[in-house]
């Protein structure tokens, strides 16, 4: 739980802005101690290597005028003042003559360049290792003369710098990424609050708003914004479904009027003994518009989603197999077989009764279009682009350039105008998947026919609530 | 039976009555919804017939209202609203059916048949008889004339259905909103597919049919 709780805290915009601020600072402060660093030991070696420089001129001029004794007398004389001067006067085989350093030391091995060695020497009776620097001259005769200083002190504030710098760095990447979680765990609060009511929104409560934080940032102002929007789309569904019910409304009253009164009619020729068989003919009729009329009410209002009302944890088995039962006997009367391959149990968050009259129309529409013979196949399956309800059948199938006329309202296509139907089956089916944010798939089945494909998102996807043992 | 009419569109309210009287029943009206539940709350009924859109006082206003004062007279809604949550809403609403405007009469008749007999004490029925047939609905046993039938679930529901509105019209869309519910009617009839094959496991061998059909109706189970 704490662990996905970071991860989406890492995934937030906030903190990954925070993180390459953080990670420019730690590296312009490493920058900057760095350059003090280098600079102040630069000057500092400069120092030491102008006094260094300035004693072996003076012990080239002695040993040119007194030399090699007179050296090494002077040599003896400065190593017994106390001081930072270091000397070291040896013969070509290294055996020391004069110098306050005990044994030549093992990292100066060639005149020239200044280097740095370290030495040992007594501190408070104690020996202590201590850094020098300094060069090494070559005097005539192989021998050679080691004038250094000491630079301990020097050695030892230079060395802090590279010690506090991973602490510093490492100080203000933890200080830096704790501001951060934070600052984004703030944000990532805000924005939940807005994902958690969007989604419920979604989900059709169009009565929910964005609650404000009343501090007038930025997040408020984008609340604002939403519920403003919400409000102008919650008007829009309102008219929708306003007109849609006066629609029904003025045209189911006087339909009811005009049935009834065909109704009426009827039951006076039949009083009258009269044949009431046109009449008959014309309620059939006025039935099959009120049919299409309701079908495209459905339609129209299922496109729109305008209700969220019906909405449960759905086992599409369950609802498959009871269409396969109710369209069992069609089908056997017509030598088809409907076959339903068993489910695996799946639920998804959907409407039942349009999920089954979707699946009915499918189902129904397999069946008339299949020959005597032939084979109808329901499957429900979990695949990687959705939860699929195909509907297989082995009819003469759709062309694949009259599929997306197929789905379109009232479009009956060359093949079916002689059978019965509105038109609309399709459509419906289309709407359904739509409300259902799925998708209406037409396929080749193999080797032929048809294959209908309802495609729910996997995020319809429900756990089926366990049931009770009373049940 | 005495039956209120409450329809604000007074043709509509003219041909309901009429046909309503013409099969014997005993009929008052309204044209709002004031005087309607007034009527409603003043005199017993056995079944109100209400109209979801009503001036003065809407249909489902009118329900709610009659339940809160304890009266259980069984409502018949009718509607020409678009169907597909208002069904709910009048079923939460107190009404015990809903028929969506333009309706048969036949339909009409047929569910107010089965409210008012919904409403007889018919108490803890453990068997039903109609003629030789009879189901028992604790083993789940059919029987003719002492031959036990063979029935599919489905199958036995439905006929449980037929003979528990036994003498009565059973239409189409009543048979599946009940054993199947659905509130739809599908393109192909499969109802009546599902009736002949129920009909050639209890009538035939029998010389007396048990199960009609209704011409323009629907379906009937009788002794005779």
């Amino acid at each position: 739980m704490a662990a996905k709780a970071s991860l989406s805290l890492l995934r937030t915009q906030a903190f990954r802005i925070v993180l390459v601020y953080v990670l420019l600072f730690a590296f312009s402060t490493a920058a900057l101690l760095a350059f003090t660093y280098w600079n102040t030991r630069r000057t500092l070696d400069a120092q030491t290597d102008q006094i260094i420089e300035a004693e072996i001129i003076g012990l080239s001029d002695v040993w040119q005028h007194l030399g090699l004794k007179g050296l090494a007398e002077t040599v003896r004389e400065r190593s017994q003042q106390s001081g930072q001067g270091l000397y070291l006067l040896s013969d070509g085989l290294r055996h020391i003559i004069a110098g306050n350093l005990d044994t030549w030391p093992r990292t100066v091995a060639t005149p020239g360049n200044f280097v740095e060695f370290d030495y040992e020497r007594l501190v408070d009776g104690k020996p202590e290792s201590r850094r020098a620097r300094g060069r090494m001259f070559a005097l005539p005769g192989d021998f050679v003369l080691l004038v250094a200083q000491d630079v301990h002190e020097r050695y030892l504030t230079t060395r802090m710098f590279t010690t506090t710098l991973p602490w510093t760095v490492g100080l203000i990447l933890l200080l830096g990424l704790m501001g951060g979680a934070l600052m984004s765990r703030n944000m990532l609060r805000r924005l939940d609050s807005i994902n958690r009511t969007s989604g419920e929104i979604i989900a059709g409560d169009l009565t929910r708003r964005v609650p404000l934080a009343g501090s007038g940032d930025e997040f408020d102002t984008l609340a604002e914004n939403l519920n403003r929007m919400l409000d102008r789309i919650e008007r829009l569904m309102k008219g929708l479904r306003e007109v849609t019910d006066s629609v029904a409304h003025d045209l189911r009253t006087p339909l009811n009027r005009l049935r009834n009164r065909l109704e009426e009619m009827a039951s006076r020729f039949i009083a009258a003994g009269r044949d009431a068989g046109e009449v008959e003919r014309a309620i059939a009729e006025a039935d099959k518009l009120i049919g299409t009329f309701n079908a495209l009410l459905l339609i129209a209002e299922t496109d729109a989603g305008t209700t969220r009302a019906g909405m449960t944890t759905l086992d599409l088995g369950s609802v498959a197999a009871d269409v396969v039962e109710l369209y069992e006997p069609v089908a056997e009367e017509r030598h088809i077989s409907l076959v339903m391959v068993p489910p695996p149990p799946i639920s998804i968050e959907a409407n039942r009764s349009l999920i089954a009259q979707a699946l009915v129309n499918l189902v129904d529409n397999a069946i008339k279009y299949t020959p005597e013979g032939g084979r109808v196949t329901i499957a429900i399956a979990h695949g990687a682009a959705g939860i699929d309800m195909t509907v297989a059948d082995s009819g003469p199938g759709i062309p694949a350039e009259d599929r997306v006329r197929a789905v379109e309202r009232f479009v009956r296509l060359e093949a079916s105008r002689n059978s019965p139907g509105t038109g609309l089956g399709l459509s419906l089916v289309a709407a359904v998947a739509h409300f259902h944010n799925a998708e209406l798939l037409l396929e080749d089945n193999v080797p032929h026919g048809l294959k209908a494909v309802l495609r729910f998102p996997h995020g319809a996807l429900r756990t089926t609530p366990v049931k009770n043992a009373a049940e | 039976m005495r039956i209120l009419v409450i329809e604000d569109d007074l043709e509509a309210q003219r041909y309901l009555v009429q046909g309503l009287k013409e099969s014997g029943h005993v009929v008052d009206e309204a044209a709002d919804g004031e005087t309607g539940l007034s009527l409603a709350l003043s005199r017993p009924y056995d079944v109100a017939i209400v109209d979801r859109m009503l001036p003065r006082k809407d249909g489902l206003g009118v329900v709610a209202e009659m339940r809160e004062h304890g009266n259980q007279t069984p409502v018949l809604f009718l509607s020409a609203l678009s169907e597909v949550d208002d069904r709910v809403k009048g079923l939460k609403a107190g009404g015990d059916d809903y028929l969506t405007k333009p309706y048969a009469f036949v339909e009409l008749l047929a569910r107010i048949d089965a409210l008012m007999r919904r409403r007889m004490p018919a108490g803890v029925r453990t068997r039903l008889d109609v003629g030789d047939l009879e189901l028992d609905l604790l083993t789940r046993a059919a029987k003719r004339s002492g031959t036990e039938i063979e029935l599919q679930p489905r199958e036995f529901r439905l006929l449980e259905y037929l003979m528990r509105h036994a003498g009565q019209v059973v239409t189409r869309t009543m048979l599946l909103e009940s054993v199947w519910e659905y509130h739809f009617d599908p393109q192909t009839n499969v109802i009546d597919v599902h009736i002949s094959r129920l009909r050639a496991k209890i009538d035939k061998g029998f010389e007396v049919p048990l199960l009609h059909t209704v011409r323009g109706a629907g379906y009937m189970i009788r002794a005779h």
